[in-house]
């Protein structure tokens, strides 16, 4: 039964701790380090919502989950219930709840966690999700009747998975195009399996391509068909793009183009995307040695420095300008790396990379610095120390310090805006492109940022190409949600019958 | 979308040509491009240079030498086979009437220099072609190139056909007798690119190179075939393939393709022992 708990009650409840594998035993392999909460963390955990009048969290949400109302789902043991509250809002719940930063959003803004610690929204968010998914009951959403539109999606990373569903159920026939030979974006080239198994990547596109959603792998829109094409010959009525930021960003230090010496990209799509840690198993070799140095300190970066502990590296040293505090990774990454062994160099700068006759890295040469006053990104900027070089052994450098537009399809479409970075300039509100028709979203339009936040542009990007296909006025996202609601579109997500026996089984 | 592969025929020596159906990319083919091919779930992807299209036919041609694992494995597949291929990538070949083109080839790099010697040709250009090999029978593709020059020398290592030696005496030999050509296109081993842009360097010869290097994605995205072009790291798989040849670091670029050499001998040995187990077990 429920147990009804005052606020105080609520209040002394303390936050759920996330069950992870220890330490010792993760570096061993590329299972997925935390467990999840069983049913009893998640009632619990959920208990410690006081259930706010004016919910704070929703607003700090980039697709604007009704929190409370799935957090008191779960907390009554209707966990199908809450997964279809937050599928309203998020096609992607068992990915988000993975990778969110929630500590910047919703967790940030939390009244619980004004006097102590925030109600672990996230990791509900991944119960919910798991929950449904280990009882092999993914359902599909209702959608409506065929429009008769075509939609064109480049790119299949979160921001288009997101745009996907949203116009499916609309009814528009979607076109998903994806560059490599696997969907999933970033998803699938980039997150390791050891933070997002890629089995419930795999199991959200089958979801989208029962729903009606084409994939089509092996096509590199500007290469393989024009964005002109498409528009044209192709039939397609709209398109949404959403490349992503595959460009990667290199210091511009002497030596970076020693053997040794790669960018976070290739190492992960090589480890994530082509398997490349059961070398010789599969074909495609990673070679980084033993003792490795990961520049930067992002949750890229984290990937990086965790993955070559997997690998058997002896070392990994992480190289950070600045201080832990000013490090842009996710807390919980972070303290994951620590607590895997990763050797945290902070204010620790590289300025050249050594190398032999052969051209193989040997080292890197380090600058120490020191903080300074804040620069333009409101962060203290980080001041060299004059004489403090000093130089680290190193087989292989890894680069992962941000990634940028990929110029590809943006050099290939005369005609597209673009801005001093190579971002695409869209109209702020409806996401048009300067191609009538062309729609754009995510680290495209944004540079490199989050999987929710691109979601977030995929899915308000829908509902602009949904009226703009039906020829209406694009009334505001919140109206729109409203609207949404009315329709039963939630209704149509909630089966009834399951939910009882869920609520039996709870009783 | 699902590639086929229609033909394979050995063409020579540890040589085969695929005759792939791939519509869209048949149609889109610019001399100078090249695929990303994928040939089954646990292979690598490698870029590999179009030797011909035929848009009417939906087809392309790729000219694969087999000299490591994956490259010798794909030469185990039949026709009617899928393939995984994606493309066109990299930019095209800058085509105009530059007038003689002296087009020199070396070993596998005489399948990518074919379209490019045809483009030139159909561009209005004389196309002086001169041809490397090892052996006589090396010399892959003769009757097409033959189709597309004006006039062809070859050159093998062992003299059993054309002149003995290197297409760099040929080059010197040519330059002598008829003066310089408007440009040179180079494509074949690094250290051949090598030596014919620096044979032109000082005649200040304009010299196009087509470079080959590992790449994950082709698409601009690992930064893996990076290469120093006038200084600058210049990523092949967008920015290229071709490139200036008196600005190409040759000496980096030579040390790059080596980065997964003893990865590459570990598979190459692998499957070769397997493959031969497979064969001996077959036959008993």
């Amino acid at each position: 039964m429920p147990r009804e708990l005052t606020k105080k009650e609520r209040l002394a409840i303390p936050r759920h701790p996330m069950p992870a594998v220890d330490p010792a035993e993760r570096v061993q392999n590329f299972e997925e380090v935390t467990i999840g909460y069983t049913e009893e963390m998640a009632v619990g955990e959920a208990e410690r919502c006081l259930e706010c009048k004016k919910p704070k969290c929703v607003d700090s949400c980039p697709v604007g989950i009704d929190i409370p109302a799935f957090v008191d789902a779960v907390a009554h043991g209707r966990f199908s219930q809450a997964l279809a509250i937050i599928k309203a809002d998020n096609t992607l719940p068992a990915i988000c709840g993975r990778v969110c930063p929630q500590e910047d959003q919703c967790e940030q803004t939390c009244v619980t966690g004004n006097k102590g610690d925030p109600v672990a929204i996230g990791r509900l968010e991944r119960f919910v999700a798991d929950y449904e998914r280990g009882r092999g009951e993914i359902r599909m959403p209702r959608c409506k009747s065929p429009s008769g539109f075509k939609v064109g999606i480049v790119g299949s990373g979160p921001a288009g998975l997101a745009c996907a569903a949203s116009l499916t159920m609309e009814g528009h026939e979607v076109t998903v195009f994806e560059a490599l030979h696997k969907p999933g974006g970033v998803l699938i080239y980039g997150i390791p399996e050891f933070r997002l198994p890629k089995a419930i990547v795999r199991d959200e596109i089958r979801s989208l391509t029962e729903m009606g959603v084409e994939f089509k792998c092996n096509f590199v829109v500007g290469a393989t068909a024009t964005v002109d094409e498409l528009m044209g010959e192709w039939g397609y009525d709209v398109l949404f793009i959403c490349t992503g930021a595959g460009l990667p960003y290199f210091m511009g230090i002497p030596g970076e183009e020693l053997i040794g010496v790669c960018s976070a990209n290739e190492f992960l799509t090589r480890v994530n995307l082509m398997r490349g840690f059961d070398f010789p198993n599969y074909d495609t070799p990673v070679a980084i040695g033993r003792r490795v140095a990961v520049v930067g300190a992002g949750n890229v970066a984290m990937d990086c420095c965790r993955t070559a502990l997997r690998l058997g590296c002896e070392k990994v040293i992480c190289l950070y300008r600045r201080t832990r505090s000013e490090a842009p990774a996710r807390i919980e990454e972070l303290e994951h790396a620590e607590e895997e062994g990763v050797d945290f160099r902070w204010l620790a700068a590289p300025v050249e990379v050594l190398g032999n006759e052969d051209g193989i890295v040997t080292g890197v040469r380090v600058q120490k610095m020191e903080l300074g006053e804040p620069d333009l990104s409101g962060r203290p900027r980080p001041v060299p120390i004059e004489g403090s070089e000093y130089v680290v052994d190193l087989d292989s450098i890894i680069v992962g310090i941000g990634q940028g537009a990929n110029p590809l399809l943006t050099q290939a479409t005369a005609g597209l805006d673009v801005d001093k970075r190579g971002c695409i300039i869209t109209e702020e509100i409806t996401q048009m492109t300067s191609i009538p028709g062309v729609f754009a979203g995510g680290d495209i339009v944004t540079g490199a940022a989050t999987v929710i936040l691109a979601m977030g542009a995929g899915k308000l990007a829908a509902h602009s190409i949904d009226c703009y296909l039906r020829g209406v006025p694009m009334v505001a996202e919140e109206e729109a949600k409203d609207d949404a609601e009315n329709d039963a579109g939630l209704a149509a997500l909630i089966p009834s019958e399951l939910e009882t026996r869920t609520q039996n089984g709870a009783m | 979308m699902g590639a086929k592969i229609l033909e394979i025929d050995e063409i020579a020596p540890a040589f085969k040509r695929y005759l792939i159906h791939e519509p869209v990319i048949a149609r889109k083919h610019r001399a100078g491009q090249f695929v990303m091919i994928l040939i089954h779930d646990h292979a690598e992807r490698i870029p590999l240079t179009i030797a011909d299209s035929d848009a009417v036919r939906g087809t392309i041609t790729l000219v694969v030498q087999e000299v490591g694992k994956s490259t010798m494995e794909m030469g185990t597949m039949s026709p009617g086979d899928p393939i995984e291929v994606v493309g066109p990538l990299g930019k095209p070949t800058h085509i105009e009437n530059w007038g003689t083109c002296v087009c020199v080839g070396g070993g596998a790099g005489i399948a990518p220099l074919l379209p490019i010697a045809r483009a030139l040709r159909d561009g209005g250009n004389r196309v002086v072609s001169i041809l490397g090999g090892r052996t006589e029978e090396l010399l892959i593709l003769r009757p097409e190139m033959e189709e597309v020059s004006e006039e062809i020398h070859y050159t093998t290592d062992d003299g059993s056909f054309g002149v003995k030696g290197l297409v760099t005496h040929v080059l010197d030999t040519y330059i002598e007798n008829c003066g310089q050509p408007e440009l040179v296109i180079a494509i074949g081993p690094a250290v051949m690119m090598r030596a014919v842009a620096e044979q032109t360097r000082p005649l200040g010869i304009p010299t196009i190179v087509s470079l080959n290097t590992i790449m994950v994605d082709g698409t601009g995205m690992c930064g893996g075939c990076r290469v120093p072009v006038g200084g600058e790291p210049q990523f092949v798989c967008v920015d290229g393939p071709e490139f200036d040849g008196h600005e190409v670091d040759f000496n980096m670029l030579i040390k790059r393709q080596r980065i997964y050499l003893q990865q590459e001998e570990e598979a190459r040995r692998r499957y070769l022992a397997s493959h031969n187990c497979r064969a001996v077990a077959g036959g008993g």
